[in-house]
């Protein structure tokens, strides 16, 4: 998905169906081998850095972020009174770009968060039920699918206008089919397995079965999938804010600050790219963040 | 094989079906009447009631919706609002320039990723591997429309060496094959292949990977075969999966140009997908998404023939 959604495809994998009571000692396990991963603890301390500066932007310090100066305007990075300079309404760089995080960060997170939730639901209900339910779930999930991820979620947030509620919805949409695909696959391998007709010879009730077999075997990959989602989520999102369809100004963020600083590249280049350095460096981690999860999770990709 | 086909495009009914549904839709999701988004607010209301006549918004939902789903159908898109000629004329000639942007960044992206991924595959040393990795997570990890403007500040402000924006000199309107014009999409292509790049490479690797690890390479370096025929049934064998995430890329470069065609203002579907949303002008914004999701679903349905081509197996799944 453009932004052609990099992973948006379908991990061909399969699931290492394990029977419930075995799950305590997986869990350690994946956590002793994250331990062991330096990349992936790197970069979950760089975003953990992020998002905790931004959420304790008002401690820390800066310099107010809405305030302007017309004769201070656009001043270079590391000038003496501004770290990383000013943009080009005179506020202050560094301020704004750890306050952006905020927004940013919020826009890319919450419709993965709102998918994992609804698509997962109806690819378990797909793949657990089967049969009728799961022809009709899985073919209006293909409607969705009929169009490149960046059309759909443009022509969705252009046609309801911007804002970021609406930004919002459109990403929950197109995230949605995705999420629901990978359940729905999972959980059909996971219902094939030998303990669930054990469960259900034994007399479990449906419920049940889901929530101790199916469930503990299909969060692991479905979750894996969506936090590889999270750095197209907050490219797209950011994307979206870049095109003025996000957030509105004055807010910070960092995909509408890409866009108001474009006018500057010919005065001060080094600025107008910074808050695009923003969204490579948490979208890099994010990435090799799920990368280390498959890895120590032993999620086939 | 033209049975398989025929099934997969009678299959492919429903969800068009269902397309048709969504962008038909997209109007109505307009904040307000969507006959406000047309007329100007001080517009009296006699001209309203007019107007409202005319598009047939006073009829209900689905009478509309089937009405708006048979003259699309005969090939009328409507009228812009914006420029007042057909939405078809204006859809077709931005597709053109969409398309001569896509084939130039899905060969440049292809190509590498195939020499590439194949490459890390097949690597003894670590370091090429991990080299391509690294690359490959850039491709998937960069805002494209960031790049784009680091490519424009490099190459155009810096080094004065190629042109920022524009489809070709003096504000050019058609594209011809030519010096300047090939220097116009020289940035824009790098900048719209970094994804597809990215993406598919790390599946020519995975796959590859894959493939290598199988009996049958084993038991063709058994037979005695050296190592470049071996390759010819390792890539036989990794073609379908990568021709189905190649088909996939190059349906959503072309879908997913907007953001790159609005930083270096190519006229192709993007630019006038952003300049329909900000004039409000939703024929032009219902015309383009149907256009540009129906080449998608096309794309797609050949991607799968080939690929059962490549591969009869994948007919019986």
């Amino acid at each position: 998905m453009a932004i052609q959604s990099p992973s948006l495809e379908i991990p061909a994998g399969s699931v290492k169906a394990t029977p419930a009571s075995a799950t305590r000692g997986y869990w350690q396990q994946v956590r002793r081998r994250l331990a062991r991963d330096p990349i992936t603890l790197i970069c979950s301390t760089v975003l953990l850095l992020i998002i905790a500066s931004s959420l304790a932007a008002p401690l820390l310090g800066l310099a107010d972020p809405y305030k302007t100066s017309m004769i201070r305007r656009l001043q270079p990075v590391l000038s003496p009174h501004y770290f990383l300079g000013t943009d080009e309404l005179g506020r202050d760089m560094l301020s704004r770009l750890i306050y952006a995080g905020r927004l940013s960060l919020f826009m890319g997170v919450t419709p993965v968060v709102c998918a994992l939730f609804i698509g997962g639901l109806l690819g378990i209900t797909a793949g657990f039920v089967g049969g009728g339910v799961n022809m009709l779930i899985m073919r209006i999930m293909d409607v969705f699918y009929a169009f490149p991820s960046v059309l759909l979620a443009i022509s969705l947030s252009g046609a309801m206008g911007a804002g970021a509620e609406n930004t919002l919805l459109a990403l929950t949409l197109v995230f949605i089919p995705p999420i629901c695909r990978v359940s729905e696959s999972v959980t059909t391998q996971v219902r094939g397995f030998d303990f669930v007709d054990a469960a259900k010879a034994s007399g479990a009730a449906t419920l049940t079965i889901v929530r101790v077999h199916v469930l503990g075997n299909v969060l692991g990959p479905i979750l894996v999938y969506a936090t590889s989602l999270i750095s197209v989520a907050i490219i797209l999102a950011a994307g979206l804010s870049f095109l003025g369809l996000g957030v509105k100004p004055p807010e910070p963020e960092w995909g509408l600050m890409l866009n108001t600083l474009r006018q500057a590249i010919y005065v001060n280049p080094l600025l107008a790219a910074l808050p695009g350095v923003m969204i490579f460096l948490t979208s890099i981690c994010f990435n090799l963040m799920s990368d280390g999860l498959r890895a120590a999770m032993d999620v086939k990709a | 094989m033209l049975l398989y086909a025929l099934r997969r495009l009678i299959y492919l009914v429903p969800v068009a079906f269902g397309v048709s549904l969504l962008v038909f839709a997209l109007v109505h999701l307009a904040p307000g009447d969507a006959i406000s988004a047309i007329v100007p607010p001080d517009a009296p209301q006699e001209v309203v009631d007019k107007i409202r006549q005319y598009y047939g918004f006073d009829k209900p939902l689905p009478v509309q919706y089937f009405r708006w789903l048979v003259v699309t159908l005969s090939g009328d898109f409507g009228t812009s609002i914006g420029t007042g000629r057909p939405v078809a004329e204006e859809v077709g000639s931005a597709f053109g320039n969409t398309i001569i942007l896509a084939i130039g960044a899905c060969i440049l992206a292809f190509t590498l990723a195939i020499i590439l991924g194949t490459a890390a595959a097949y690597a003894r040393s670590r370091i090429v591997d991990r080299l391509v990795t690294f690359v490959a997570l850039i491709g998937v990890s960069v805002p494209n429309f960031w790049l784009a403007i680091v490519l424009v500040i490099v190459f155009s402000v810096e080094f004065g060496l190629l042109p920022p924006m524009g489809l070709g000199p003096d504000n050019a309107t058609g594209w011809h094959l030519d010096g300047a014009h090939i220097a116009h999409m020289v940035l824009p292509t790098i900048a719209l292949s970094m994804i597809p790049l990215g993406v598919l490479t790390r599946t020519v690797r995975s796959t590859i990977k894959e493939i290598l690890n199988m009996e049958f390479v084993t038991a063709l370096q058994a037979k005695g075969m050296n190592d470049r025929q071996i390759l010819f049934h390792v890539l036989k064998n990794a073609a379908p999966t990568c021709l189905a995430v190649m088909g996939l890329q190059a349906g959503n470069l072309i879908g997913g140009s907007i953001l790159i065609e609005t930083v270096f203002a190519w006229p192709g579907t993007g630019f006038l997908l952003n300049s329909a949303i900000f004039r409000r002008d939703l024929p032009i914004l219902q015309g383009t998404t149907l256009v540009l999701a129906f080449f998608f679903m096309m794309l797609n349905l050949t991607v799968d023939i080939i690929q059962t081509m490549v591969d009869p197996r994948i007919k019986r799944g």
